[in-house]
């Protein structure tokens, strides 16, 4: 078959596995986040932020609700899909790609972060790097990530780490957001 | 997905509905600056065409080029099959250059489905004599959805077919493709032009035959309109052109019993005044060139996903 339904659970079924972050550690993180772009950008001007999906997009969508709260100022947010650019498709079955959705201002000449759950082997990063190429020309892109697992296999580094997970290989990462899933927290097995 | 796509009973509503969601977001591509994706980089597809076609060829040319692959166009006039090679030397000629999918137009039914079983390359159908165009079913289907409010709403619908049925490959593909989405499919023609054995074949798949337009009409949540080659007019299948159109042609005053939301669909192209009059052709609610853009997304989908993924065997 040409396109595996995307990596969801069954709704409210909890990982097995050990609990690294919950819900309020994720809460913590994302404001911290928020307040480490501010700081870093002066201020929310010229941001956009850009959720890789699947769960990249609630994540970036909560950044930018933070922001709110924070500034006042109500920061562009989207999805960039990366499903056409990834190095691995002649590896899986055909993906079917996610929704791109870029803010009506478009990215080019703004600070643009890239958000995602988990970073890994930095590849999808990479990808999302080719697929914003396509969209435009960002003055600035950083990446913003809820959990860095290490292992890279790219030269490439995240700017905001919500949380630093030393794993093996072999070690399993699992994020769950209450959006797509409805429950919330992190889990290592 | 199977490894070709010879016909829409080549997939199953599952697959269609993958289909369409990748065509979703295909079709978002074409309002970018950059019109391009690298899903196919390396890859090569050749359109092999015995017979004329502009629009088919070209959006399949334009979705390969979309997505990176090197596209290239073979017509059978000018080759080496006008010169009195056969079909499986000229397939087999292009196969051994090493191509990944053949996109195959051809005069003969099931001239597609008997190159798959020579080469290795996918092969796309894009028209086989009178049998399937399936392609073209996809992209009507997917035209259709967006126009009645999204996926799935084609679901319990009413659309209504009419034309040259008997040599129509747009046709057959439209009934399989719309009953296994769940519409309800009522064909019309002349009796000239309804094709031998519809009435079995229409029990089998769960669809109406007419032969009275205005009495389908004012049921229709959805109009197609098949094109009526001129060269019927000399084969004796209607009395005259005029008289095509007093009977079957979507005219002005048919234009006013069709509700202003009812989408009318033509796969091009168009003999104004013949099948359909220009103000059915220019109305608000004609989404002929909607179904021409929604061809490229749509066969972006379907090279994506015959090509994008591992190998798989058939």
């Amino acid at each position: 078959m040409s396109a595996p339904p995307p990596e969801q659970p069954e709704p409210s079924a909890e990982p097995e596995g050990r609990v690294v972050l919950d819900a309020r550690d994720i809460a913590r993180a994302l404001t911290r986040i928020a307040h480490e772009l501010l700081e870093r950008n002066k201020g929310a001007s010229d941001l956009v932020l850009l959720g890789i999906p699947s769960r990249g997009v609630p994540l970036a969508r909560r950044i930018a609700a933070r922001i709110k709260e924070v500034e006042g100022v109500d920061v562009p947010y989207g999805a960039l899909d990366v499903t056409m650019y990834r190095d691995d498709l002649r590896r899986h079955p055909a993906r079917s790609p996610h929704p791109t959705e870029v803010p009506p201002g478009g990215v080019d000449g703004r600070t643009v972060v890239l958000v995602d759950d988990v970073l890994y082997s930095g590849r999808t990063v990479r990808s999302a790097l080719d697929a914003m190429n396509d969209l435009g020309r960002p003055d600035v892109v950083r990446l913003a990530v809820l959990v860095d697992r290490g292992h890279r296999e790219l030269p490439i580094r995240a700017d905001h780490v919500g949380k630093n997970l030393p794993s093996a290989r072999t070690e399993r990462v699992m994020v769950r957001l209450e959006e797509p899933d409805g429950i919330e927290g992190v889990w290592i097995k | 997905m199977k490894k070709h796509l010879l016909s829409i009973d080549d997939l199953t509503v599952d697959d269609m509905t993958t289909l369409f969601t990748t065509a979703a977001e295909m079709h978002d591509v074409q309002n970018r600056q950059v019109k391009k994706l690298p899903a196919l980089r390396g890859r090569t597809i050749i359109n092999l065409f015995f017979e004329d076609s502009t629009r088919t060829r070209s959006s399949f040319e334009i979705a390969g080029k979309w997505l990176s692959a090197d596209t290239i166009n073979i017509a059978a006039k000018g080759s080496s099959a006008s010169k009195g090679e056969s079909l499986r030397d000229t397939v087999l000629t292009i196969a051994a250059m090493g191509v990944d999918a053949l996109v195959m137009r051809h005069p003969a039914s099931g001239a597609a489905l008997q190159v798959s079983q020579w080469v290795d390359a996918a092969v796309v159908n894009a028209g086989d004599g009178t049998h399937e165009h399936p392609s073209q079913a996809l992209l009507d289907a997917y035209t259709l959805q967006r126009r009645l409010g999204g996926p799935g709403s084609l679901e319990g619908r009413h659309v209504v077919i009419v034309g040259d049925l008997t040599h129509s490959r747009v046709f057959r593909s439209n009934v399989l493709c719309l009953t296994r989405l769940g519409a309800e499919v009522t064909v019309v023609a002349p009796p000239t032009l309804m094709p031998s054995g519809v009435a079995s074949w229409s029990r089998e798949a769960g669809f109406a035959t007419s032969y009275e337009l205005d009495e389908v009409l004012p049921k229709a949540d959805a109009v197609m309109m098949l094109r009526v080659q001129r060269e019927r007019m000399t084969g004796g299948y209607f009395p005259s052109a005029r008289e095509y159109t007093v009977g079957y042609g979507l005219t002005r005053d048919r234009l006013r019993v069709l509700g202003p939301d009812v989408p009318i669909c033509h796969p091009g192209p168009m003999n104004r005044g013949l099948e359909i009059a220009a103000d059915a052709a220019d109305a608000a609610q004609s989404v002929v060139l909607e179904q021409v853009s929604a061809g490229v997304a749509v066969r972006m989908a379907i090279l994506y996903h015959l090509l994008a993924g591992e190998e798989t065997t058939a």
